[in-house]
């Protein structure tokens, strides 16, 4: 039923749940599962949180040249992320979706994941360093099958920047005469929504880089470095400084909505990820593109970009290995990620191999970008503890927000918190 | 003889006066109901409309287009049919066991004087006013640990069934309906039980064929509001529950917010539809509602 | 057995001119009778407890654990409650808001759900269309109150700031959000007490009212002095619905932000500890447990008030 009426594509009511064939409501379910004959693989099954419209029928796509049959169970996005914990300690699927980073690593830490070193001794040759790095789990074995990333940077309107004669700015200082050159314009210069709580850790991600620099990030979210140090203190710093070119009343506004001041042509810029162009229209896609977050200490430059990777683990509960080790190695194929990106082209592949020529402009962008970037990270909240990024960053960031000025007691808040977290 | 004595008493102003109250009276409360109903109407209203135009235009805007699109696609896309019968898997068994249960309970605690009879009810009772987020670690753990059969539960354990939804719902619930039952049942007149027990009835026919057809407002006004409360719960099916496709409506509707895109519009249209089931049956049991509904306040 | 048997059958001679003492049947009853009776009584009983004590009890015990939900499970004594009211910056605002959400039900969205039954006794024309009209909220999902909450209160979309052209924000601003958020719980809270109370109404006998009137009492007056003690039960039930209700707000904060930025709750910050990603279960459990501790507080005096009301009855 879904997979008929599936062109109106209204990605949030498909949502959740409509799936496991196996439970023979196979109408309702649509493309959701390849029904290739069989084979000798036998069934394996996916916990799946591609529950919007898209990416769902897209990985329907990627899994349609599968040798084997795939039973997909889709929980919606947030309570799949939500339930995780119990989710893998329960009756987990045999492989399930997840993210790369230290996200990844404590599961496998904790003994919840299977190693899949074997399926990389197949891929491994597609892959850059960087993404092996990225599956490899605290023990040196792989856990970890990338899919497809998707970098944060600096949005904006090419029609914008060209109306109001404005230059991709590189440094600080140009992104602020900038700003301020919008806000004569009556435009916002930078769009903001934090609802949600996590579109701000963006945000402080690339202050935070660009102020300290890329080792200062890990071992600050591996919890090593104090949050009560002067390094911290100036990333909030250098924040505040730009905080008034934010768009205003953030914490009571959804990402989405203050992406509509984007579209609308009412905001400069936006920084946010590359899934921001899923509110544009196809046909004003175009106009949208992105710059790499600008410079603030030069001893850094620009050269760590925020990237986050999806991709698919092996559980514990599994029973018919050789068809989930299969679908991995499937899964991390270029022509497996070729038939998703396909239909959901708002991401980039993950495997070196995936064919670039029909590649939209800002998917050419990003892998530029990427590429020639010298680091790589995931994002706070894949970066760091689970625990301390939602119950600890998410109300230290909206806090600050309020009130910029009180830094100095909100930083020894989180480390006093992040000490109880880490030393349990 | 009420009636007699105050309109023989009652002289010709009191009544004037009263007539005019009366007026004052449905004044203020249609005009409470309008205020009351404003947020209803106003979410059938934007149900009606599509999402483009109250992203454009606000939600406090004249329409272009009214029509039941919305409905369609959400009937359709959502699939909320195997949600509705989610729902109807747990809430249907767990309202008639938790009622069956209760009524045992509430019989033997109020007709009989059993030993700790007092600390029993106030123990269900208290059971039934904790808050639910006290529970959920160790139950999480329980129902992961709890096999059942395979005919009973598809992921072969209480984790990730209807069957444990429906128990913990029952569990939970049990001490309100015992709470009110009892009351009820003592009010009931000890000569009907006495005149069975004459009969020689066992104790099983005294509850089932004399008590319970007695109890049956109650019964009515408990049913409707547990229905209510077990049809709208989503913090259980939520924690329990691992499969996308076997949660109850209200859990399922709660995730329709996409990932990237989110149409308010349609979530209204879901969640209308989502809540027609509870209000017919409130509508169509409402005289009963209010009468089984005493909580033995003044009647014991 | 035997012996009850014959007790059971002697008082069928005289039953008409001597019927037993309320509630005092037991020894008369057969010794199947009794398994009977102790059974429909302790069987569902069993299931109360192993699914709702049991799990409540063992929060109190992992409480004084470090646990995560995976790994070993260690002790560290009462340490996550010396963190929990020290070092967590959500804890206080917490309890300050749910103090915040009892004084406006118990001060506002209480008073009115009664006000409001009391008007609807007098039975006006129309009155199941009112009461129904009221009590709808009740039967909404918070799915759908959450999202109503939204129509009227989103910043540039919203119903209230476009139709009085205000730049509110309503959702996001942390000083008022809670407010906002209150007069839809009351919203929901007022119809609720209200089909609770007009059940309570519905049972006063009239002829009280009557008589109070009779003897030139005003209406406050009848429903102050007469009414209202008389409900003193149906009273309880609604000042501890009340009370339960503010301690265990959850939904509505969850659906609108997932209870953060002003909008924490004490049962909000249990499941974001515990139940997401974050699995702080130690920590989380000792939160449930002050929640568990205030709870009773409430709950036991309740309980021993009613009890004692119907041992007198």
């Amino acid at each position: 039923m879904a997979a008929a009426l599936g062109a109106a594509a209204i990605p949030g009511l498909a949502a959740c749940g409509d799936s496991s064939e196996s439970a023979g409501d196979g109408a309702a379910t649509g493309g959701a599962t390849s029904a290739s004959g069989g084979g000798d693989l036998g069934t394996v099954t996916l916990g799946s949180n591609y529950s919007d419209e898209v990416p769902r029928e897209a990985l329907a796509d990627a899994l349609s040249s599968f040798g084997g049959e795939v039973d997909v169970n889709t929980v919606d996005h947030n309570t799949f992320q939500e339930q995780i914990n119990s989710y893998l300690q329960g009756r987990p699927d045999e492989v399930f979706a997840w993210f790369a980073g230290y996200r990844m690593r404590f599961f496998a830490d904790q003994g919840l994941a299977t190693p899949i070193t074997g399926v990389w001794d197949e891929i491994g040759d597609q892959y850059t360093d960087g993404f092996k790095q990225a599956s490899t789990g605290d023990d040196d074995e792989q856990y970890f099958v990338p899919f497809y990333y998707y970098p944060w940077g600096v949005f904006y309107r090419k029609s914008v920047f060209e109306e109001n004669g404005w230059e991709v700015p590189t440094t600080a200082d140009d992104f602020e005469a900038l700003c301020q050159d919008a806000q004569g314009a009556g435009l916002v210069p930078i769009a903001f929504g934090d609802s949600d709580g996590w579109p701000a850790m963006g945000t402080f991600d690339y202050f935070n880089l660009r102020t300290n620099g890329y080792d200062f990030h890990v071992n600050l979210m591996a919890g090593e470095e104090s949050w009560e140090s002067d390094e911290v203190r100036d990333a909030f710093e250098n924040w505040a400084r730009f905080l008034p070119y934010h768009q205003e009343q953030a914490l009571g506004r959804t990402w989405q909505d203050a992406a509509q001041t984007l579209v609308s042509g009412d905001a400069a810029t936006y920084v946010l990820g590359m899934f921001v162009g899923q509110q544009f229209p196809d046909e004003e896609r175009d106009d949208l593109d992105f710059f790499l977050f600008p410079e603030v200490n030069p001893e850094f430059g620009q050269d760590t970009i925020e990237a986050p990777i999806d991709g698919f683990m092996l559980s514990t509960g599994v029973e018919n290995e050789e068809g989930a080790m299969a679908l991995l190695a499937h899964l991390g194929s270029a022509e497996a990620q070729q038939a998703y990106l396909e239909s959901d082209p708002n991401n980039v592949g993950a495997n070196s191999d995936v064919d670039t020529s029909g590649y939209n402009a800002l998917q050419t962008k990003a892998e530029e970008l990427v590429s020639g970037s010298d680091h790589i990270t995931q994002f706070l909240d894949r970066d760091t503890r689970p625990d301390f990024a939602s119950t600890v960053m998410i109300p230290s960031l909206q806090s600050f927000i309020e009130n910029p000025g009180d830094v100095a007691s909100l930083q020894t808040e989180i480390e006093q918190q992040k000490t109880a977290i880490f030393d349990s | 003889m009420s009636t007699a004595t105050s309109t023989d008493l009652a002289p010709d102003v009191t009544a004037h006066k009263r007539t005019a109250g009366r007026t004052w009276l449905s004044i203020a409360l249609g005009l409470t109901t309008a205020v009351w109903l404003v947020p209803i109407i106003a979410a059938v209203y934007t149900s009606l409309r599509p999402f483009n135009e109250t992203a454009a235009k606000g939600y406090f805007s004249a329409p272009d287009t009214l029509n039941f699109d919305n409905y369609v696609t959400a009937w359709t896309q959502a699939n909320l049919v195997q949600y509705f019968l989610n729902t109807l898997y747990i809430t249907v068994p767990a309202v008639v066991i938790t009622l069956f249960l209760s009524s045992m309970v509430a019989f033997g605690l109020s007709r009989y004087s059993l030993k700790f009879n007092v600390i029993l009810l106030m123990l269900v009772t208290a059971g039934n006013l904790l808050p639910q987020q006290t529970l959920i670690t160790p139950l999480f753990r329980m129902f992961l640990a709890i096999p059942l059969p395979e005919w009973l539960s598809d992921s072969g354990l209480m984790y990730d069934s209807y069957f444990g939804i429906a128990v913990i719902h029952i569990a939970f619930q049990m001490g309100f309906c015992t709470f009110v039952l009892s009351n009820y049942m003592k009010a009931i007149s000890k000569d009907l039980t006495e005149a069975a027990v004459v009969d020689g009835a066992s104790v099983w026919r005294q509850y089932w064929s004399v008590i319970l057809p007695l109890t049956r407002p109650a019964l009515a006004a408990l049913g409707t509001l547990q229905f209510t409360w077990i049809y709208n719960d989503f913090f259980w099916a939520r924690v329990l529950m691992a499969s996308g496709d076997k949660r109850p409506i209200t859990s399922a509707l709660d995730s329709l917010q996409g990932l990237y895109f989110t149409d308010n519009n349609l979530i209204a249209a879901g969640s209308v539809l989502a809540a027609i089931p509870t209000l017919v049956i409130f509508i169509a049991l409402q005289k009963q509602f209010i009468a089984g509904l005493t909580l033995g306040s003044s009647k014991g | 057995m035997s012996s009850e048997t014959t007790l059971t059958t002697a008082p069928r001679a005289d039953f008409e001119d001597d019927p037993p003492p309320t509630r005092s049947r037991w020894s008369l009853l057969s010794g199947t009778d009794r398994a009977v009776v102790w059974s429909m009584v302790l069987l569902p009983l069993a299931v109360h407890v192993a699914f709702v004590w049991v799990p409540a009890m063992a929060s109190v015990v992992l409480s004084f654990t470090d646990w995560n939900g995976i790994s070993e499970i260690g002790w560290i004594g009462g340490q996550n409650y010396v963190d929990a009211t020290t070092i967590y910056p959500l804890f206080w605002p917490a309890i300050a808001h749910n103090v915040i959400w009892l004084a406006v039900f118990f001060l506002v969205a209480t008073p009115l759900g009664m006000f409001l039954a009391v008007l609807l006794d007098k039975e006006v024309a129309g009155t199941r269309f009112y009461q129904s009209a009221i009590y709808l909220p009740v039967v909404l999902s918070l799915a759908v109150i959450g999202y109503i909450t939204q129509i009227f209160l989103a910043p540039e979309q919203g119903m209230i700031n476009s139709a009085l052209d205000l730049d509110i924000d309503w959702l996001g601003n942390s000083s008022i959000n809670l407010w906002a958020v209150l007069v839809f719980a009351s919203w929901r809270h007022a119809g609720y007490v209200m089909i609770l109370y007009l059940a309570g109404l519905k049972g006063v006998d009239p002829v009280l009212k009557e008589a109070a009137q009779i003897d030139g009492a005003t209406q406050s007056q009848t429903f102050f002095k007469v009414v209202f003690p008389v409900l003193r039960p149906i009273n309880v039930v609604v000042l501890v619905i009340t009370v339960i209700e503010s301690l265990r707000a959850f939904d509505l904060v969850y659906v609108i932000n997932g209870g953060i930025n002003g909008l924490e709750l004490l049962s909000v910050l249990i499941t974001q500890n515990i139940i997401g990603e974050a699995s702080r279960i130690g920590f989380g459990s000792a939160l449930a447990v002050m929640l568990l501790v205030v709870s009773m507080i409430v709950i036991v005096p309740y309980l021993f008030i009613t009890y004692r009301d119907m041992q007198e009855a």
